[in-house]
């Protein structure tokens, strides 16, 4: 399948779909059917087995089309994390399932990991599931879980043997999130507002059919996860000045009042520093297409963290008096993040969680060193004692 | 526009990686260094003509091999990778500017490896520079047959006895540098100055800023397999998580040298529109990441880094001189700034 091929085939599905008539969802429906949703998954699931290098000239056709799009940053934890996922370890039946509403938006999808006791060190969650006939029991406590209040679906990692290591007791579930036991409570964040939850689940029973993958295999499928999702943070093809760093050239360009000589040597470092990692995550992508290994997907994330930190940082500063107001602290659920519709303080205060979020800078550093460069790892203590005889 | 490299590059790489690795060990480059003749001339007739170096971005209608800069960038990371005491740098300027001034008459041999001909610049000269007014602190020139000259918005060609080259004390042994003085030598007018020189330039900053990869990746590949080895504490020294964010910052910081520099090279090569822009970003990022390399080199390496012996402070040298030579990251940054409409 090449891109001529490609931009046949969304021609001939618009000649037959008008974005203009067609319904939303029915248009979304019927782009999936036809294959042309994230190309590179397989026929019959949204796909055409197509190289994923080649997506963006299908979004590239319908968006000129002036086609209705399936919301992506409302669904980036679906798109980004579960999809892949269940692709990867989900049965046929999971597949056909869920990855279709998903991909349409109908069904969004969130992410129940992180745990009060358990963040950076993942594998040492405490969320137990335990088998009961054809179910699983599961109770626990998670935190940080984006978007929970909007989602019908989560992608849950619970301990299922407490007597083995930690990374080998656990178990991978697609998790029913209007399953009676599920409560999700707003957690307020540092903008004021509350994108993340916690979720307490209490007796929630999960029929076996929503285990992703075989019971004690969790942590491999959990690394499925990690890696999309890190790709996805630090990924996607973008043209200069389309990130952070374009919102603050076009402050400098439209403020000449504010700028001083000084400043512009630093908004130049942070320009070059922007286009270095941009071109950076387009090689890397290059190399994905080509089947080049690559560990590396952290290191578009990691530099992003830094930049997008750096940049609204000096944002703020550059605007000076300005840059003390901040009127968007009052409580409320977003459905999605989006720092471009922001003011400069918010981009400031939410790029602090790119560090955090996704995995932190420092854990993605080991990573980096560890798998790429193949330095030693530390001296550790808890891979191989039972879970449940983990100092906490 | 890909920034991945070729199957011919690769291939291209490795030939000239093994020709330095057993013509140019570091122990051959100290000793060298401090003769008086710290160029390998017979190495590099060996690169230029037998591996085809000094003819890749020629057209073959003047005897070259009508391949691009590309490839020659790809090499140009091998000579930072080994610190190679080869004049390629000043020759790759030469040619460029008898490309742009369209001279036949010396590029045939050029080409062939068999002449080494040496733009006149000095080694610092920042971009938007006007042409020299002094030769002084020129790279390459001592390892000439023919300089080529600036003087009264003309180039002209020299020959290389007939101009007074007095050798510099330079911080980086590995390519010294000579001042030059000329007592109304014989001389050959080659063409207009500006074109020349503009082409002379880009193309300098270009290839230099893929040497400066080489040079990082060397620093910190080497420092990587050190750390792996070096056992204190009763273990490994790169076990250490203080070391081991050191040296995945540094890695982040070249994976992305590689994309700008191979940006760089493919606008080189294709003619690209926005070559101005890829040079200045190239010359603003890769100068400071290899001299961060180097200097991690240094430190990481404990007092065998700071030794004579040991190869690290070639690195150093070689890095810090590369910062300043066409201008240093923050004059780049200053010409990045005009060139995407970022004014004072
Ligand atoms: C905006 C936001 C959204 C999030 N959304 C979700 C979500 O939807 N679902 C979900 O499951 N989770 C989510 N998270 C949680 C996130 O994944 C965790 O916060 C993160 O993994 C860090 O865990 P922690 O908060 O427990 O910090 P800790 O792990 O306790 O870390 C504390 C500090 O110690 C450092 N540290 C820890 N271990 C090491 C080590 N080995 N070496 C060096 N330094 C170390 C960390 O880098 C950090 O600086 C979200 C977080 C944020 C900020």
């Amino acid at each position: 399948m090449d891109a001529d091929e490609l931009r046949q085939r969304v021609r001939q599905f618009l000649a037959t779909h008008d974005p203009a008539t067609t319904q939303r969802l029915t248009f979304l429906r019927a782009r999936f059917d036809a294959g042309l949703a994230w190309i590179s998954f397989p026929e019959g699931l949204g796909g055409l087995d197509a190289p994923r290098a080649l997506q963006s000239i299908v979004d590239g056709e319908f968006a000129a089309a002036g086609a209705p799009d399936n919301d992506p940053l409302r669904i980036a934890i679906g798109l980004g994390m579960a999809a892949p996922t269940i692709l990867r370890h989900g049965t046929d039946a999971q597949r056909h399932r869920y990855l279709r509403p998903l991909w349409t938006g109908e069904e969004v999808w969130c992410q129940l990991f992180s745990e009060p006791g358990a963040g950076s060190d993942l594998a040492a969650l405490a969320t137990r599931a335990v088998e009961d006939g054809d179910c699983w029991i599961v109770n626990g406590q998670k935190v940080w879980t984006s978007m929970a209040h909007a989602a019908r679906f989560a992608i849950l990692l619970a301990r299922t043997d407490p007597d083995l290591p930690k990374h080998a007791g656990l178990t991978y579930f697609i998790c029913d999130m209007h399953a009676p036991g599920v409560e999700v409570r707003p957690l307020r964040q540092i903008t004021g507002e509350a994108e993340f939850n916690e979720v307490f689940l209490t007796d929630v029973r999960l029929p076996d059919s929503l285990r992703l993958g075989a019971v004690g295999e969790g942590w491999q499928v959990a690394r499925t996860t990690l890696m999309n999702e890190r790709v996805a943070i630090g990924g996607g093809a973008v043209p200069r000045e389309s990130g952070m760093i374009g919102v603050v050239a076009g402050t400098w360009r439209d403020r000449p009042d504010l700028r001083t000589p000084a400043q512009l040597d630093t908004l130049m470092r942070l320009w070059v520093a922007a286009e270095a990692a941009r071109l950076g995550a387009q090689r890397l992508r290059e190399q994905l297409a080509a089947g080049q290994p690559g560990a590396e997907g952290s290191a578009a994330k990691y530099a992003y963290a830094r930049l997008n930190a750096e940049i609204s940082g000096f944002e703020l500063e550059f605007l000076g008096a300005e840059g003390l107001r901040y009127e968007d602290y009052p409580m409320r659920r977003p459905s999605i993040v989006d720092w471009k519709q922001r003011p400069p303080g918010y981009r400031y205060l939410r790029a602090k969680g790119n560090a955090i979020e996704g995995g932190t800078s420092e854990i993605l550093a080991n990573i980096i060193a560890e798998r790429v460069l193949g330095l030693p790892a530390e001296p550790r203590t808890d891979v191989t004692v039972p879970w449940k005889d983990l100092p906490r | 526009m890909t920034l991945l490299y070729s199957d011919v590059e690769e291939e291209l790489r490795f030939s000239v990686r093994q020709l330095l690795a057993a013509r140019a060990p570091h122990a051959a480059i100290l000793r060298r260094m401090e003769t008086d003749q710290p160029y390998d001339t017979a190495l590099w007739r060996s690169l230029a003509a037998d591996v085809g170096c000094a003819g890749f971005a020629v057209p073959e209608k003047f005897g070259g091999a009508g391949a691009s800069w590309r490839e020659v960038a790809t090499v140009a990371e091998e000579f930072g990778r080994a610190v190679a005491p080869v004049p390629y740098l000043g020759a790759a300027m030469a040619t460029a500017a008898l490309l742009a001034a369209g001279d036949e008459d010396l590029l045939p041999a050029v080409a062939a490896g068999q002449t080494t001909a040496v733009l006149v610049l000095p080694f610092a000269t920042p971009p938007g520079a006007p042409p020299p007014v002094t030769l002084t602190g020129v790279a390459d020139a001592l390892a000439a047959d023919i300089l080529l000259v600036p003087a009264q918005d003309a180039l002209w060609a020299v020959e290389a006895r007939d101009a007074g080259l007095t050798p510099v004390g330079s911080l980086d042994l590995t390519r010294p540098l000579a001042d030059v003085a000329l007592d109304d030598p014989p001389r050959r007018r080659i063409g207009d100055l500006r074109p020349a020189l503009d082409a002379a330039y880009t193309t300098g900053a270009v290839l230099l800023a893929s040497e400066q990869l080489g040079v990082a990746q060397w620093c910190l590949d080497t420092t990587v397999e050190y750390l792996k080895t070096r056992h204190q504490f009763g273990r490994p020294v790169g076990s250490f998580q203080a070391l081991k964010h050191r040296l995945a910052e540094l890695w982040v910081a070249i994976t992305q040298a590689r994309a700008v520099a191979r940006y760089a090279a493919g606008c080189l090569a294709d003619d690209d529109p926005d070559l101005p822009v890829a040079v200045a970003l190239a010359q603003a990022h890769c100068g400071p990441v290899a001299v961060r390399a180097a200097e991690e080199c240094v430190q990481l390496h404990g007092g065998i880094g700071f030794t004579w012996e040991y190869p690290a402070h070639l690195y150093l040298k070689r890095a810090k001189a590369d910062a300043i030579a066409l201008g240093t990251a923050e004059r780049h940054r200053a010409a990045l700034a005009a060139l995407v409409g970022l004014d004072a």
